[in-house]
């Protein structure tokens, strides 16, 4: 935290020959950065999902973004359907629309690795590459179909319009909320693979499939796992990014998708620390690039890190230990 | 007799000469025989089956995954939009030009990415179409006119005759076509072409043979590129307006789709596959909704039962498929 602050301030201060006074810019730093620590947040929970299938499979589940994306489309319509006409108190409508929003995205994501990745596993990386696409694309236009082309909103009675100032900074309960959440879960999920039985057989597999199979894993059980897992985070991510911005489109899948891929490989593909310290950095380098550069501009930003971190430093942040890549 | 018609391949290839004589008289004659309308949706095959064997040589040729080819047709079409309005250069001048631009910004970007493997390369070649995409939308210099795009008012002239007929652009297209299939049977058999699909089968053993690799690969990306460039100036003045929604990623993976599933480094599945994208959606109008669901579809479905693809190319297919190598 000391650094961060120091960081500030000095950014700060270097920002005061502007014409605001120092403690506004400040403020205004502060929230980009925790408005980048939200959307980073999402991120981080989506490439999780990329990265742990990537980690096991080798493969670019092209199809993780559109999980997300039905996600947020199936937290929404129970949301407005069978929830809107129900007595609960509205933690509890959310808490039940996130819930089966992941169960069927986890069911969904292991019908998928079924019927469309499993056939695939011992053929060239880019078949399981094109039928991923494949996926990516049917859902894609499913989603459009049942939900149609233009945007739909989350109803404005879902989202909790609570906020406080803090120090000059505007925090709303969302974005604490959308934090509190993926950092549970993505303390329980590197708790899950570090600690657990589940989880060396996970971090066996990841590292080579027929050594695990030899030690008596599973290995078809473990890939069912990681697409529960998977899915799961990607429709909690999505429900929560509904939420947050309140607007949902049936293209969110691939350009969060895009974004979310990004901060794994930024952090080191196939490493699940490195997923959500990626998503972070992703999340806040877009936040302060639209605030201090250009917002038109912050995705070519983002690209062009994303460029030049593989150009000089091809494994990620975190990527340096293959050895346990998951 | 009975075998040869057991196997319509090895017929057609007995009688390839027939074969090819009828379908150009038939080609040639097509504005003749059907509507204004289905000579527009065959230029537009054609557009596409240029785009295709341009990334045919990236991705068939090399084996290397490219899936922002719609950057350097991007490229290609907003030259000539520019170039044409502003300095009234002739259209026909800007095929070369526009395909040198497009030429030299692929060897310009991918010059630092190319030692990339796989997966990483197909990343970057997303990020660096976004880029372009994003770059084109936000008008830089108020050259590129933003979200609208452009206006190209010029038309080919040839003999005083101005191309603006669907079946002049159709003779135009596909003579452009017959011109670069020649040109690329020729580049297959020549040393330059037996250099690529070494490469692509086995680069360490290329490397040790003599081959310069990484010109090799740099070569494919500069010439692809251009070709996808020279495109572009036939598409902007056919299309009259061009706009970066042309361009998007999902169009450029799409298009990497259409090479992969009509086989790599197959001409004919090239032009059969684009074909079975575009023309088929128009004859199956009443499900037009359900095209690209049943393009996923087809995807994953092929992947599965034929991962060579529609019509795979028989040149030193090797069996070394497997594993890929890590």
């Amino acid at each position: 935290m000391g650094g961060v602050r120091t960081g500030v301030a000095s950014a700060a201060e270097s920002a005061c020959a502007g014409r605001l006074p120092c403690r506004v810019e400040m403020a205004i730093f502060l929230e980009q950065l925790v408005n980048g620590l939200t959307v980073g947040a999402v991120y981080s929970l989506v490439a999780l999902g990329y990265t742990m299938v990537y980690g096991v499979m080798r493969l670019i589940n092209f199809a993780h973004g559109d999980f997300f994306m039905l996600g947020s489309y199936l937290g929404y319509t129970m949301l407005v359907t069978v929830l809107a006409q129900s007595n609960l108190p509205l933690w509890a409508m959310l808490c039940v629309a996130t819930l089966v929003s992941v169960v069927a995205i986890a069911c969904l994501g292991v019908f998928v690795e079924r019927m469309a990745y499993r056939p695939l596993r011992k053929s060239s990386r880019l078949t399981a590459v094109v039928s991923a696409i494949g996926v990516s694309i049917f859902l894609q236009n499913a989603a459009m179909l049942i939900w149609g082309a233009r945007y739909q909103a989350y109803p404005p009675w879902s989202v909790p319009e609570v906020s406080w100032t803090l120090g000059g900074v505007n925090v709303s309960l969302m974005q604490l909320l959308i934090m509190g959440i993926s950092l549970v879960l993505m303390v329980s999920l590197y708790m899950f693979v570090q600690r657990t039985t589940v989880g060396a057989a996970i971090r066996a597999t990841a590292i080579d499939h027929d050594t695990a199979r030899l030690m008596g894993i599973d290995v078809d059980q473990i890939i069912r796992i990681i697409f529960v897992i998977g899915p799961g985070l990607g429709a909690i991510a999505g429900v929560l990014l509904g939420l947050y911005y309140r607007q949902i489109h049936f293209t969110v899948g691939w350009s969060y998708g895009l974004k979310a891929f990004t901060a794994a490989i930024l952090g080191g593909i196939g490493n699940i620390p490195g997923a959500m310290v990626g998503g972070m950095l992703l999340g806040i380098l877009e936040m302060l690039g639209a605030g201090y550069i250009s917002a038109a501009w912050k995705d070519v930003f983002v690209f062009l890190i994303l460029i030049l971190l593989l150009i000089f430093r091809p494994t990620g942040i975190l990527g340096e230990r293959v050895a346990e890549k998951v | 007799m009975r075998l040869e018609f057991a196997k319509p391949a090895s017929f057609i290839r007995a009688h390839s000469a027939w074969f090819i004589g009828a379908l150009i008289v038939l080609a040639a004659a097509l504005p003749l025989l059907v509507s204004d309308y289905w000579v527009d949706v065959c230029v537009f095959w054609g557009i596409n089956v240029l785009l295709g064997l341009s990334l045919n040589i990236i991705v068939g040729e090399v084996g290397l995954f490219n899936m922002g080819h719609m950057a350097f047709f991007a490229i290609g079409a907003y030259t000539t939009a520019i170039l044409s309005e502003r300095f009234g250069v002739n259209l026909w001048l800007l095929i070369p030009v526009s395909g040198l631009a497009a030429a030299g910004a692929g060897y310009v970007l991918t010059g630092p990415i190319i030692h990339l493997r796989g997966d990483y390369l197909l990343m970057v070649t997303i990020g660096l179409n976004e880029m372009i995409r994003i770059s084109l939308i936000n008008n830089p210099f108020a050259l590129t006119g933003g979200p609208n795009g452009l206006i190209v008012m010029d038309q080919f002239r040839i003999f005083g005759h101005v191309i603006q007929s669907p079946a002049d652009f159709y003779y135009l297209v596909w003579a452009a076509i017959a011109l670069l299939l020649f040109c690329l049977g020729r580049l297959q058999r020549s040393r330059v072409g037996r250099a690529w699909n070494y490469v692509r089968e086995d680069p360490i053993a290329a490397e040790a043979t003599g081959i310069n690799t990484r010109w090799a690969k740099v070569l494919a990306f500069t010439l692809g590129a251009g070709i996808a460039g020279a495109t572009g100036t036939i598409f902007a003045a056919k299309m009259m307006v061009i706009s970066p929604d042309s361009f998007t990623f999902m169009e450029s993976v799409i298009l990497f789709c259409i090479v992969i599933l009509g086989g790599m480094g197959s001409i004919p599945g090239v032009i059969l596959a684009s074909g079975a994208m575009l023309v088929l959606p128009e004859l199956l109008r009443n499900f037009a909704q359900y095209r690209m669901l049943l393009f996923g579809l087809a995807m994953v479905v092929m992947m599965i039962f034929r991962p060579q693809g529609l019509w795979p190319s028989r040149r030193w297919t090797t069996r070394l498929k497997e594993g890929d190598g890590e």
